[in-house]
């Protein structure tokens, strides 16, 4: 006849773990292929606009950004709410542009300076007033090949 | 005998790599760099005199933008959304009509023989101080979308096949009959 055992203790097993490392890893491959590195951190902050006739930017290494945006709230105390521009780690003038241009240009090789592309990220609320500035700083720096960012439309 | 081997514990495996997980996630970011690209002009150097170039009336289009994001092309007050087949139509000029750019036949060798095209028109796009960078964008996106739907017939109809899988010449040659012309004035204070 059956017996039944209450008394007795029951232990759970325990559970196998050994390919919890793999499925993370799995994970982690899967985020380091579908992202890509932040250029900077952002001291800006910046809404792209949309469009729907977009290109991608091919090579990293060509492609210079200038960041145009209100700062953002750590920073807003002390630059205010105005549209500023970021270039690389700070915050910089218009006037600076020509010249941080020069100065990246000079860094690449020199059978891919005239292939460098200078992606303008900016704020979908941005006066073109600014904008143009920073194209015209542009144009005097023969940074002539621009592209400005922008996200896919799906619909209007 | 063989001396046995202590098993390693790899416990700590699973924290290690959610360790490097976690730090991809916050130091990468998801957003490609997609854009839409253009070309500016060359700088005028400054003992260049500014020529005021002749441009005939009728090969002009002019684009403007208020500072209400308002647009208008050729005095008329447009929507957006209509300018992508204003655009077109005013680059093709199919019915050869004379307030739309002079057509002028020139032979672009095979398959293309000889082909009516605008080969003088410009797009002149103005915006104001105060005009949003989305409408200028917007304004900017139809125009080269008008642009790359006329390519895109075109390659349908002499290579019959899609434009961004013709080689390098085939899309030169294309570009050569839609040049693209979209040219930009300094933003000045149109008011509203």
């Amino acid at each position: 006849m059956a017996k039944i055992r209450r008394n007795e203790k029951r232990e759970m097993p325990a559970l196998n773990t050994s390919s919890l490392p793999d499925i993370i890893f799995m994970l982690l491959f899967f985020f380091m292929s579908v992202t890509s590195m932040k250029e900077v951190s952002y001291k800006v902050q910046f809404k792209n606009p949309q469009a729907t006739e977009l290109t991608k930017l091919e090579k990293k290494s060509l492609v210079r950004y200038i960041y145009v945006g209100t700062p953002t709230a750590e920073f807003r105390k002390q630059y205010g709410a105005e549209t500023r521009i970021q270039l690389d780690d700070a915050f910089a003038e218009t006037k600076e542009i020509g010249e941080y241009i020069v100065n990246e240009r000079s860094s690449m090789k020199e059978s891919e300076q005239g292939l460098m592309t200078v992606s303008i990220k900016a704020d979908k609320d941005t006066k073109m007033g600014i904008i143009a500035d920073i194209k015209q700083e542009l144009r005097r720096a023969y940074a002539l090949k621009i592209s400005y960012a922008a996200t896919q439309r799906t619909s209007y | 005998m063989a001396k046995k081997i202590p098993q390693i514990n790899a416990s700590s495996m699973a924290d290690i790599s959610f360790l490097l997980l976690i730090f991809f996630l916050v130091t990468t970011s998801m957003d490609v760099n997609q854009g839409l690209a253009r070309r500016l002009p060359a700088p005028i150097p400054p003992d260049q005199k500014v020529e005021d170039k002749d441009i005939n009336k009728r090969n002009l289009l002019v684009v403007k933008i208020n500072s209400a994001n308002q647009l208008m092309v050729q005095g008329q007050l447009m929507d957006v959304k209509q300018l992508r087949e204003r655009a077109k139509e005013f680059i093709k000029n199919e019915q050869n009509v004379d307030y739309y750019p002079k057509l002028v036949e020139e032979d672009f060798g095979a398959p293309f023989g000889v082909v009516k095209y605008t080969k003088d028109h410009v797009i002149s796009v103005q915006n104001d101080v105060d005009t949003q960078y989305q409408a200028y964008l917007e304004v900017q996106n139809e125009l080269v979308a008008a642009y790359n739907e006329l390519r895109e017939e075109c390659a349908q109809k002499y290579f019959h096949k899609a434009y961004n899988e013709l080689d390098e010449d085939q899309q030169k040659q294309i570009q050569k009959i839609y040049p693209q012309k979209i040219s930009e004035a300094e933003p000045k204070n149109y008011g509203n």
